[in-house]
Order: C-alpha cells, then sequence, then structure tokens
C-alpha cells in the first residue's frame, strides 16, 4: 500500500516499528503532489526543503512524530507566508505561530505545505481565491466546496495525510463532504483562534479533515485547550477524544431535524441520508423527530452577523502596518480606499461593504441587531433539540459538489450553506463524513451536530457508521 | 426596494473602498438581492427575547493582571510593513 494513502493512526505504527522513517514518507507524498497537484491546485505553496529538513529531526515518539500535515493559508506560521489567498496579503510573513501551530510543532507533525482557499475564507467554493481555483479530485470540472476546499482536496487526493481548516459557515464541512472526507468543526471556544486570520470572530473555528474519523479525534487532542492568548477558548476539561471512539451507539438518541429534509433537495443525497439514519436506528440507535423552528432563518442571520464582523476585522488590512500599499494614493484616506480596492477580491469587497451597511447608523437596529437577536432564537432551538437528543443527524449539503461557475450570483452560493451555517450561530460542533456516492461518483456527506462540548460522543456516533461502511476507501477515478 | 434603501458608492466610501462604475451598479443589484432576502427577518417575533443574550456557554469577560510581558520585538512588528523608518510605519500624511 502506498504511503500517502494510509491514515495517521496506520503511519503511526509504521512508524513506530520502524518501517518507514518520516524521509521517507515525506518524499512519497511530495512525488504524489508532483504528480497531481499541477491538476488539483490544492496548495498555494511549498517547501520540500523544510519539509525534509522537518523530517530529519522529526522524533516521532511524539503524538504526531514524522506525521505531515497541510495548513489552510489562514493560519499563522513564523516565518512563512499567510496570504488567505488574498493578493493583499501575497507578501506578508508571519511574525508569530498560531497557538494550533505550536501545538503541531509540539507533538511533533510535519508542516508540508499551505492549502488553497476562498480570499479570507469567504466562499463556498473556493473559486474566490485570488490565486486560482480548486479541482475536486472527484471530478476536475467540479468546486471540491469552500472556503477550506484546499485542505479538503489534498486530504481526498492523498496528497496530505490530513489538515487544519476553518469553519465559519460550513467551511470544513461543506469541503469534507463534497471532497468525501471527514472534517470536524468544534465547538466555538474548543479550539484557540490565536493566530487564524479573523473573518467573524464569533463564528471561526479551526478544526481537522482527515481520512478517517479516529484521525479526526487525534488531532482534536492536539488543538484543543484553553489559550490565554485567546479570550474566547474555554476553560473546558479536554478529554482524550480517541479514548471512547468506540463507545458505540446503543442507545443513542438521534435526532432527524424535520426542517432539514426539503424540497429541492438532491435526491441521491437524500437517498444517502435517509439509508444513514436507517442504518442508526438498525444498529440500537433510536430515532428522535426533534424540530429546529428558526432553521428558516439561519442563513438571512449568517449573512448579517458574519459580514458586520468581517467588515470590523477586515479594516485593518488598510496598507499600513501589512500587507501590499497602493502606490497610487493621494492622501491617507485615499490610500486605504485604493489599497483595499485593488487588494481585495470582488467578494470580499461585497461582505465588507454589506456588513459595513448592516453596522451603519439608521440600519443597525433593523439589520445587525435584530440577526443578534435571532441568532438567539437559533441556538434555543439547538438547546431544546438537545434535550430529546444526543445528536442531530442531517445532511451536510443539499447537493454533492456543483460545476465551477454554476453559481454566479452571491445569492445562491450563500443558499448553498442552509444546512452548515446554524451550527455555528449557535456555537455547537459539527462533523461531516461520507456516507455515499452519486451515480456520477460523487461524494455525499453525512452531518452530524452534538451540544456544546460534546465532541467525545460526536466523534463515537460518526466512528461507528463509518466503521460498518466502506465509504473511506474508495478512492477518486483519476488515479 | 432594499437596492434602493442601499446606497452602495456611499457605503463603500465608509468601508474604504474604492469602487469603479461596473463595480458599483453590480454589487448595487447583487447587495440589494441579498438583503431582500433578509427581509424576512423582519417579520420574526422577538417580543420574548432579551436584548444581550442569556446563555452559560457564551464567553464573558477575561481579565488578567497588567504586567508587561514579552512580545513581538519592534523589529518582528515592522517587517512586514510597506514602509518604514526609525522604528515606525511610515504612511501618507493625514492633517494637513
Amino acid at each position: 500500500m502506498k504511503l500517502h494513502t494510509l491514515t495517521i493512526k496506520a503511519l503511526r505504527a509504521r512508524l513506530a516499528a520502524k518501517d518507514i522513517t518520516p524521509a521517507e514518507l515525506v518524499n512519497d507524498l511530495l512525488q504524489r503532489i508532483a504528480a497531481i497537484d499541477p491538476q488539483i491546485h490544492g496548495y498555494l505553496r511549498l517547501n520540500p526543503a523544510d519539509a525534509l529538513r522537518q523530517a530529519a529531526t522529526a522524533d516521532i515518539s511524539l503524538p504526531l512524530g514524522g506525521i505531515p500535515i497541510a495548513i489552510k493559508d489562514n493560519i499563522a506560521v513564523r516565518g512563512e507566508g499567510c496570504t488567505c489567498a488574498s493578493r493583499l496579503l501575497e507578501h506578508y510573513t508571519s511574525p508569530f505561530d498560531a497557538t494550533v501551530i505550536r501545538k503541531l510543532k509540539a507533538v511533533g507533525a510535519i508542516l508540508l505545505g499551505r492549502a488553497n482557499m476562498d480570499e479570507f475564507a469567504m466562499g463556498s467554493s473556493t473559486e474566490y481565491s485570488a490565486f486560482g481555483r480548486t479541482r475536486n479530485p472527484w471530478d476536475f470540472a467540479r468546486i471540491p466546496g469552500g472556503s477550506s476546499g484546499g485542505s479538503a482536496a489534498v486530504v481526498a487526493a492523498d496528497e496530505a495525510i490530513a489538515a487544519l481548516g476553518t469553519d465559519t459557515g460550513g467551511s470544513i464541512r461543506q469541503p469534507a463532504a463534497f471532497c468525501g472526507c471527514v472534517g470536524l468543526k468544534p465547538t466555538y471556544g474548543r479550539v484557540s483562534r490565536y493566530g487564524a486570520v479573523a473573518f467573524a470572530s464569533s463564528l471561526d473555528q479551526i478544526g481537522p479533515l482527515t481520512k478517517t474519523v479516529a484521525d479526526a479525534a487525534l488531532l482534536l487532542n492536539i488543538i484543543s485547550g484553553y489559550d490565554e492568548l485567546e479570550n474566547t477558548s474555554r476553560p473546558v476539561p479536554v478529554p482524550d477524544f480517541t479514548a471512547t471512539l468506540s463507545a458505540g451507539i446503543k442507545g443513542l438518541r438521534v435526532g432527524i431535524p424535520k426542517e432539514y429534509f426539503i424540497d429541492g433537495m438532491d435526491a441521491e443525497v437524500l437517498a444517502a441520508v435517509r439509508a444513514a439514519m436507517a442504518w442508526y436506528a438498525a444498529n440500537g440507535a433510536e430515532l428522535v423527530d426533534i424540530s429546529l423552528p428558526n432553521t428558516e432563518h439561519a442563513i438571512s442571520v449568517y449573512y448579517i452577523v458574519a459580514t458586520a464582523e468581517a467588515s470590523a476585522n477586515l479594516a485593518r488590512f488598510d496598507g499600513v502596518r501589512y500587507g501590499r500599499r497602493s502606490p497610487d494614493g493621494t492622501d491617507a484616506v485615499n490610500t486605504y480606499s485604493k489599497t483595499r480596492a485593488q487588494g481585495f477580491g470582488s467578494e470580499v469587497k461585497r461582505r465588507v461593504i454589506l456588513g459595513t451597511y448592516v453596522l451603519s447608523s439608521g440600519y443597525y437596529d433593523a439589520y445587525y441587531h435584530r440577526a443578534q437577536k435571532v441568532r438567539q432564537l437559533l441556538r434555543r432551538d439547538f438547546t431544546e433539540a438537545f434535550k430529546q437528543c444526543d445528536v442531530i443527524l442531517t445532511p451536510t449539503s443539499p447537493t454533492p459538489a456543483f460545476k465551477a461557475g454554476e453559481k454566479s450570483d452571491p445569492l445562491s452560493m450563500y443558499l448553498a450553506d442552509i444546512f452548515t451555517i446554524a451550527v455555528n450561530l449557535a456555537e455547537v460542533c459539527g462533523i461531516s463524513l461520507p456516507c455515499g456516492f452519486t451515480a456520477n461518483s460523487l461524494p455525499i456527506g453525512l452531518q452530524l451536530i452534538g451540544p456544546h462540548f460534546g465532541e467525545a460522543r460526536l466523534l463515537a456516533a460518526a466512528h461507528a457508521y463509518e466503521r460498518a461502511h466502506e465509504w473511506a476507501k474508495r478512492r477518486p477515478g483519476f488515479d | 426596494m432594499n437596492s434602493q434603501i442601499l446606497d452602495v458608492a456611499y457605503v463603500a466610501s465608509l468601508a474604504r473602498i474604492e469602487l469603479s462604475k461596473e463595480e458599483q451598479s453590480l454589487f448595487q443589484s447583487q447587495l440589494g438581492q441579498v438583503l431582500e432576502y433578509a427581509q424576512e427577518l423582519q417579520a420574526v417575533d422577538l417580543s420574548a427575547v432579551p436584548d444581550t443574550p442569556v446563555d452559560p456557554n457564551l464567553p464573558t469577560n477575561v481579565l488578567r493582571p497588567d504586567t508587561v510581558r514579552p512580545s513581538l520585538t519592534a523589529a518582528d512588528a515592522l517587517r512586514n510593513a510597506p514602509q518604514q523608518a526609525n522604528h515606525l510605519f511610515i504612511m501618507p500624511k493625514i492633517v494637513e
């Protein structure tokens, strides 16, 4: 079996047995990347010499010793670029490590390369990258999802053993679903956001994209925990998520929200998700009909709250302290305006303008304040639902991966996030895992949602399903 | 109706983003559509929702003693500056 197809767990065993060395593993991946990434374009930057240098000194006795990981290009690594797939940050170099990077380095992981994304994580297809779109490994004419499309594509195409992404409205789970890998959005506050370039601070969360649920648990163990550098990270205990993976699903109450099984959903997606429901029911879990009545408002709330926060967060990109500065400015304010005009792509401009509008005098109450209140209703929906069930089961996306260029107007792109964004607004945790394929061999994602800090049970529920199915073994057909 | 409420050129100037004429008219219609969609929120009954969320899962203020600790050096902080001199960021004059 080729090394690049293996999981973290399998490679850890091979490394520990001295069957292979970290350098052999990195070389194998670099060859794989050289062969196929020109077609996939999952990576924005690679530094083979640096990866091999890390491999030469990797301590394989550590929990991730010698395991190569891809990092979404909005997470800071000291001395490296962090473009957020934006022209504005094309030549930026991070002066510090994000907390998750410090943690990965401390457990011996090899930072392999930087994954493509929608500019500043704003998008659902990775088409908004300033440096070219990423192709879906299952069908090059289709998008890999987004915004962590590069992270999902490199894991699915065996160009990385695992990856980190960020999820603000589905940006880990939706690309994982579209590319046929596992993607976990931890509870808000579970993982420190220090060093992740902020898009919408009350929604953003860093999480793993992996080949298996067990690998996601392993990575979550490492990146979780309170961080005094990040005030919204929470001082809650971090259990060993790998220890409870095999807890099983006997007596597990699986909530089925009627609002997530709607008209207009793709028939093959619906059939695959219903088959997964039936599997849970047949194997000891109990299906419970639940309601999340404010689901219909999630997209409106999200595109007000997220853009409002983005307009404030992206104010820092003014060409004064870092990033590209327009040389054409006539005075200070004109320099900011030209810098941002030349540095930002269309989607970022649209969202910053929308966010500025909903926060502006006269419209704040009608839009932002109202949206924040409806967000409380959405959060309450989940609190009530989790009194009746332990996890909630839904499709990750109403369709499989769509074609590049298919969603040309912003609103239709926004509507594609319908099943993932409420999870961020309610600050709970969610995972996407493969649950089948369409007749055209496109992966279908199953989303499981857990309560605040309920990742242990969520992962166990996902692991039980994954172990009983062969979806993860199927590889893209281009090989 | 919102496409009239939203004056994209004005809001873009507040956001410090210079727009071309083409962008102005494109964003005017695209963002008008999004706002029109979000209009549905106006009908939600919020009479039972407090102004400030009450939820034990929400973060609260976190304070630490105000003591000096190591941080980025000035050289590191300035490394990405488009223009710098004498340990300062250089930018166009603000006050004439």
